[in-house]
Formats: C-alpha cells, sequence, structure tokens
C-alpha cells in the first residue's frame, strides 16, 4: 500500500494547491533561465546568422554591437584585395526610436550591402526579401509591422516586404533590415533647416578663408548638398563583414588584416565571445545570482511545506512507529510526497512556462539541457527540503500515538 | 515453564525525572499472563496504569526489570534485547481508548497495513483484512474513512487492526470508554473470545466495572503498586466490594 498517495488523496485540495505554489515559484526558476539563455540567443542571433568569417571595424573598438564603430566605404574594396577574402560587404548596424501609436518603438536599423545581400538570409515568415535598393524593408514580428505596411522614417517611406521572427538585437529591439543606402539615410537624416544652417555655416567659413576669397567658384559649391562635395566624405559604414575562400588559411587572412592600422579585426567567434563577455556578461552574471538565489527560496519554502505536512500527520507516523512499521516505510512516506511535489510542481512550471513565457517582452528560451538541470536540481531540493519533515519523523516516539 | 505465559513481568520500574524531580509511576510490578488469560487492571488515574501498559507494550521501557513476551526476555531494564519495532509488529496488537486509526486509510486500509507491515502481500492482507471486519460486524463500512465511522464502528475496526497479526499479546487501555455499555461488553467480550480461541495473552485498563465478568484475572494498580485483586470466580460485584 502506498501511503503517500493515499494521504495526498485524503488532503487532495490542499496538496494541489500547494503544488500549484510551488509549481508557480519554479516557473518563475525556469523563466529566469530562459531569459538569460534569450538574451545570449538575441545578444549573438545576428552574428550567427551573418556567419561571416571576418569582421573589420575601426581600430581599437569591439564591433558595431557593443560600441560605435566607423569604417569607410572604401575598406571594402582593400579587403577584396587581400588574398584569401572571397566576398567583403558593407555593414551598417544602429538603433532609433520612433512613436507608434503613442508608445515608444525601439528598432535596430540593419543595412544589407545591396544587390549582393537582399536579405535571402533572414528566416522570413511572410512576404520576400527586398527587391530593390532604395524603400523596401524587412521587419521583425516584434516591432508590429504588417506586411505591406507603409512606414515613414526620416524624409522616407518605406514598405514592408517582409516579416520575420525571432530577429532580435542584444539590447531586445526587434530588427528592420533596410540596404545600406537607406539604411544610412535614416542614421543621417537632418532636418532641412539643419541642412540649410549647415550650408549657410559653410559658406560663411568659406568666406573668412583666404581660399575663398582667392577662388569664389568654390563658395559656390560650399552650399551645394554635401554628396556632391568631393572634399566631404562619404558616409561611413560600422563595418565590413567577409567571408575568406573555402581552403584559405584565416589566420593568414586575419594576420594582413591586422596589419592595417586603421582597422581591429575579429572572427565571428571573437565577436561573439566580445559581445558575451561585454554588454551580455552582467546581464548573465545579475540572472544568475538571481536564478540561485530562487533556488534557494523554493528549497526553504518546499522544505516548510514538507514540514508542515509531516507535521500534520506526526499522529499517523507515530501510530505506524507503535504498530511497527520500519523507518524505511516513514521514509518513504516523506520522500514519496516530496518527489511528488517536485515532480508535480515541475510539470506544473513547465506548462504555465509554456503559456505564459509567449507573452513576455524579451523572449525565453527553454531549453533541453536547462530542463534537465532544473529537473535535477528540483529532485535534489525535493530530497534536500525533505530532511526536516523526516528529521522530525525519527524523533516522533511510538508513545504520541497514545497522546 | 516460562512458555505457558503469553506476558510475564517481573519487578518493572518506572522512575521519571531525578534527585528533588524524582517520580516513581510504576513500583515492583510483576504479572504472569498465561495463554488464552484476559487480565483487567483497574486503578484511579495517575495509578500508572498506562505506564505499565506501555512498557508491557515495548512503548516506554521501565527504568528497572523484565518484561518477558511469550517466553523471550525483550527488556532487561531499560536495554532492548531485541528489535523492538519489530518485536511489537509481530507479537503485539494494542486498542487505545480513542480508536486511533490512521485518517488517511480507509477502514480495510488501516486493517490491511497492519498486515503489510509484517510481510503480507496486499491481495492476500486485504483478503484478510475483509474478514476480520466482516467478523467484527463492520464489513460494509469497510471502504469508509474513519472521520465517518461513529466511535464504536472505529473502536471494532481498530480491535481488528490489533488481531490482524494473530498477536500473542493485546494490550488495550480503556477500549470502552468512547463506546456505550451495549457495546463496551461486545468489545470485552471480543477479547476474552481471542483470547480463548487464539491463545493470546489479553490485558485489558479499564474503568468500566459493567464487564468485569468477562475477565479471568483482575489486578489492580494504585500509587505505582500492582497488586492481584481476583480470581476467575469472582464477580463484578465481589471485586468492588475488594
Amino acid at each position: 500500500m502506498n501511503l503517500a498517495t493515499k494521504d495526498i488523496r485524503h488532503n487532495f485540495g490542499r496538496f494541489a494547491l500547494t503544488t500549484l505554489g510551488v509549481g508557480m515559484l519554479l516557473m518563475v526558476v525556469m523563466g529566469m533561465g530562459g531569459i538569460y539563455r534569450g538574451i545570449v540567443e538575441d545578444a549573438t542571433l545576428l552574428i550567427d546568422r551573418i556567419g561571416a568569417d571576418v569582421w573589420i571595424v575601426q581600430r581599437s573598438t569591439r564591433g558595431p554591437f557593443a560600441e560605435v564603430s566607423r569604417v569607410p566605404p572604401t575598406l571594402v574594396h582593400r579587403a577584396l584585395a587581400v588574398p584569401g577574402i572571397q566576398s567583403a560587404r558593407e555593414f551598417v548596424y544602429h538603433t532609433i526610436q520612433r512613436e507608434r501609436e503613442g508608445k515608444p518603438l525601439r528598432i535596430a536599423v540593419l543595412g544589407l550591402s545591396w544587390p549582393t545581400d537582399k536579405g535571402e538570409w533572414v528566416p522570413l515568415i511572410a512576404g520576400r526579401p527586398l527587391a530593390q535598393n532604395h524603400y523596401e524593408m524587412i521587419a521583425d514580428g516584434s516591432l508590429g509591422f504588417q506586411l505591406g505596411e507603409r512606414v515613414e522614417l526620416g524624409k522616407e517611406t518605406y514598405t514592408v516586404v517582409g516579416v520575420t521572427r525571432s530577429m532580435i538585437s542584444s539590447n531586445g529591439d526587434g530588427l528592420a533590415f533596410f540596404t545600406v543606402a537607406d539604411a544610412l539615410a535614416i542614421q543621417l537624416d537632418t532636418p532641412g533647416e539643419a541642412v540649410r544652417l549647415e550650408r549657410a555655416a559653410r559658406q560663411a567659413r568659406g568666406e573668412r578663408s583666404e581660399i575663398g576669397a582667392k577662388q569664389p567658384t568654390l563658395l559656390e559649391r560650399a552650399t551645394a548638398p554635401a554628396a556632391e562635395l568631393p572634399p566631404i566624405a562619404r558616409p561611413q559604414l560600422s563595418a565590413v563583414v567577409a567571408e575568406v575562400d573555402p581552403g584559405a588559411d584565416l589566420e593568414h587572412v586575419i594576420e594582413i588584416l591586422s596589419g592595417w592600422d586603421d582597422v581591429s579585426v575579429y572572427t565571428q567567434d571573437g565577436q561573439r565571445e566580445l559581445l558575451l563577455r561585454g554588454s551580455v556578461e552582467k546581464i548573465r552574471q545579475q540572472i544568475g545570482l538571481f536564478r540561485i538565489l530562487l533556488t534557494v527560496i523554493a528549497a526553504i519554502i518546499m522544505a516548510l511545506i514538507l514540514y508542515t505536512l509531516t507535521l500534520d500527520k506526526i499522529h499517523s507516523i507515530a501510530l505506524l512507529k507503535l504498530i511497527g512499521a520500519s523507518n524505511t516505510v516513514i521514509l518513504g512516506l516523506i520522500l514519496q510526497q516530496a518527489f511528488v511535489l517536485g515532480v508535480v510542481g515541475f510539470g506544473i512550471a513547465y506548462l504555465i512556462g509554456q503559456r505564459v513565457f509567449p507573452m513576455f517582452p524579451r523572449r525565453v528560451i527553454l531549453t533541453d539541457e536547462d530542463l534537465w538541470q532544473l529537473a535535477i536540481i528540483v529532485l535534489v531540493i525535493s530530497v534536500v527540503s525533505s530532511f526536516l519533515g523526516i528529521w522530525k519523523a525519527m524523533r516522533v516516539s511510538p508513545n504520541e500515538a497514545l497522546s | 515453564m516460562e512458555d505457558d505465559f503469553a506476558i510475564e513481568t517481573k519487578g518493572i520500574t518506572k522512575v521519571y525525572g531525578s534527585g528533588n524531580t524524582e517520580v516513581v509511576a510504576m513500583r515492583d510490578a510483576s504479572i504472569k499472563v498465561r495463554r488464552g488469560e484476559v487480565v483487567a487492571l483497574l486503578g484511579p488515574s495517575g495509578s500508572g496504569k498506562s505506564t505499565f501498559l506501555t512498557a508491557v507494550g515495548l512503548i516506554n521501557p521501565p527504568t528497572s526489570g523484565q518484561v518477558i513476551i511469550s517466553g523471550t526476555l525483550v527488556l532487561d531494564g531499560p536495554q532492548a534485547q531485541t528489535n523492538l519495532r519489530s518485536f511489537r509488529r509481530r507479537h503485539i496488537g494494542y486498542v487505545f481508548q480513542k480508536s486511533n486509526l490512521i485518517p488517511f486509510l480507509s477502514a480495510v486500509e488501516n486493517v490491511q497495513i497492519a498486515l503489510e507491515l509484517n510481510g503480507q502481500l496486499p491481495g492476500t492482507a486485504r483478503k484478510r483484512a475483509l474478514q476480520l471486519l466482516d467478523g467484527l460486524g463492520v464489513g460494509d463500512r469497510a471502504g469508509n474513512l474513519p472521520s465517518m465511522l461513529s466511535g464504536g464502528q472505529q473502536q471494532r475496526v481498530a480491535v481488528a487492526r490489533a488481531l490482524a497479526n494473530q498477536p500473542s499479546v493485546i494490550l488495550a487501555d480503556e477500549p470502552t470508554a468512547a463506546l456505550d455499555s451495549q457495546r463496551g461488553r461486545q468489545v470485552m467480550g471480543l477479547f476474552a473470545q481471542v483470547a480463548h480461541e487464539r491463545g493470546a495473552g489479553v490485558i485489558v485498563v479499564t474503568h468500566d466495572h459493567r464487564a468485569l465478568d468477562v475477565f479471568d484475572t483482575i489486578y489492580e494498580m494504585e500509587d505505582g503498586m500492582m497488586r492481584r485483586a481476583s480470581q476467575l470466580a469472582h464477580t463484578s460485584e465481589q471485586v468492588r466490594r475488594t
């Protein structure tokens, strides 16, 4: 006869409520692990998806995902000239914040190197990749844009031609993919008045300088758009990403690129590592500590619950001892209930979590490895937290059955 | 021969505390209960009856003296000579003033658990438990939890549990206190029947003088001292006069 199940059945309502409470607590522990996984996944998603062998970024910076990085567009051609480089393309990345339906909307803007990169690698759930150099965008579903929707950014209007899912920046902002030209246009968008003021300032500077007096035609050109002025550099990129020829020596390619004084070079793993050790590291530590704290709290609460459950049947335990039940029987009664509490609690945590976590603003990713790890932790907690109850039960004298 | 006795105690004494707080709850109590004999133990509250019963029941060992059950020296002073819990399971059945059933087990399960603890398979144990409950007139309430049974029914289930493993000793502490006189007599009669039919030694602590005629021997306790009050031929009237 299984005494544990008999007792649970007898006190089913209370046990069910207790298990639900434990389950909710475990769901929070599970969720914290999932949030951590989500942050890591989001942080490294782009790097993994882009799949570049080499990231060439501004000298002494850690790349566009960690800080501002500026490299000249000509760097693409310089990179292509290096033996072993199969392809190189421009990469533009920045974050903007706009208002949508009265709420702030943060968009991580990513520029694709048209026409070599049209976003075919972006996992679409609707629509298509980019089909022209301007005025089209692919948006992540988390941004709330619908397929075909027209979105005004800067002075231009962009049509959503593709919708993707789970393409999030390391800060949790939804990604939007444009061509590099459009991404730069959005980044460098300047109000008309600012443009006029800049042109006037340019002319004033020219008039004050000797060269302006000597060459009046220069003054005339000073008020022209910046793109028409050869001395003014073209907008800069965030990075250049390159693929290495199959069979080429990656180390050798990196050695050549690293010899250039204006850039720093990272492999895909290096860029990934920098990201994880940088902005994500503190969040990882914080969530890890919080998770440990929650696990300890869960263990304490489970210990108190099991202790109370044991106290409730202390008379029955004394009676069982009186009629000759061995310690193993008593131990089995408490441990089995602890396991049921832990296992059912874990099941509840998983089932509720599956429904609740998708509603979280950031991704909560439950990996098999994490679930197994938590399941083992819960089993250990179940055993450890039943020690208090077992200790009490072992101390009970059969005499107490007579009182 | 010692083997003729289901229960034998030799000068058992129980002392609680020490020094100024020392209390002698039971002093030099000796008793011999033959197999098939039903013994009543009378005495006022605080006289040491329950102390004696718990010492014989191997629940609360005496400070000194010996407890011998079915010819086996089980307690020599406070020292256990065998595994007490295992010995209790195989040799002793208990019935208390309160029925003391496990609240989360049904009537039949309360009896069945005693059998299973003694090594019987669940199926066999259940069959035997049902037979015992039928025999005690509560077979129709076998599936009910204790909270759904009357006091008398609960007490009969407790008696069935005490009898389950066919113990050589049955110890009952005020088993009829919660019962009306008719039920009380029935329970007392049941003990006598079990003792005579199965050869068990039965000690019943009781205040109930209405059913003393079923006992073979009557002992009295007062201030921790035990003395034999009456034997088989004595009627309850005679006992009251002593």
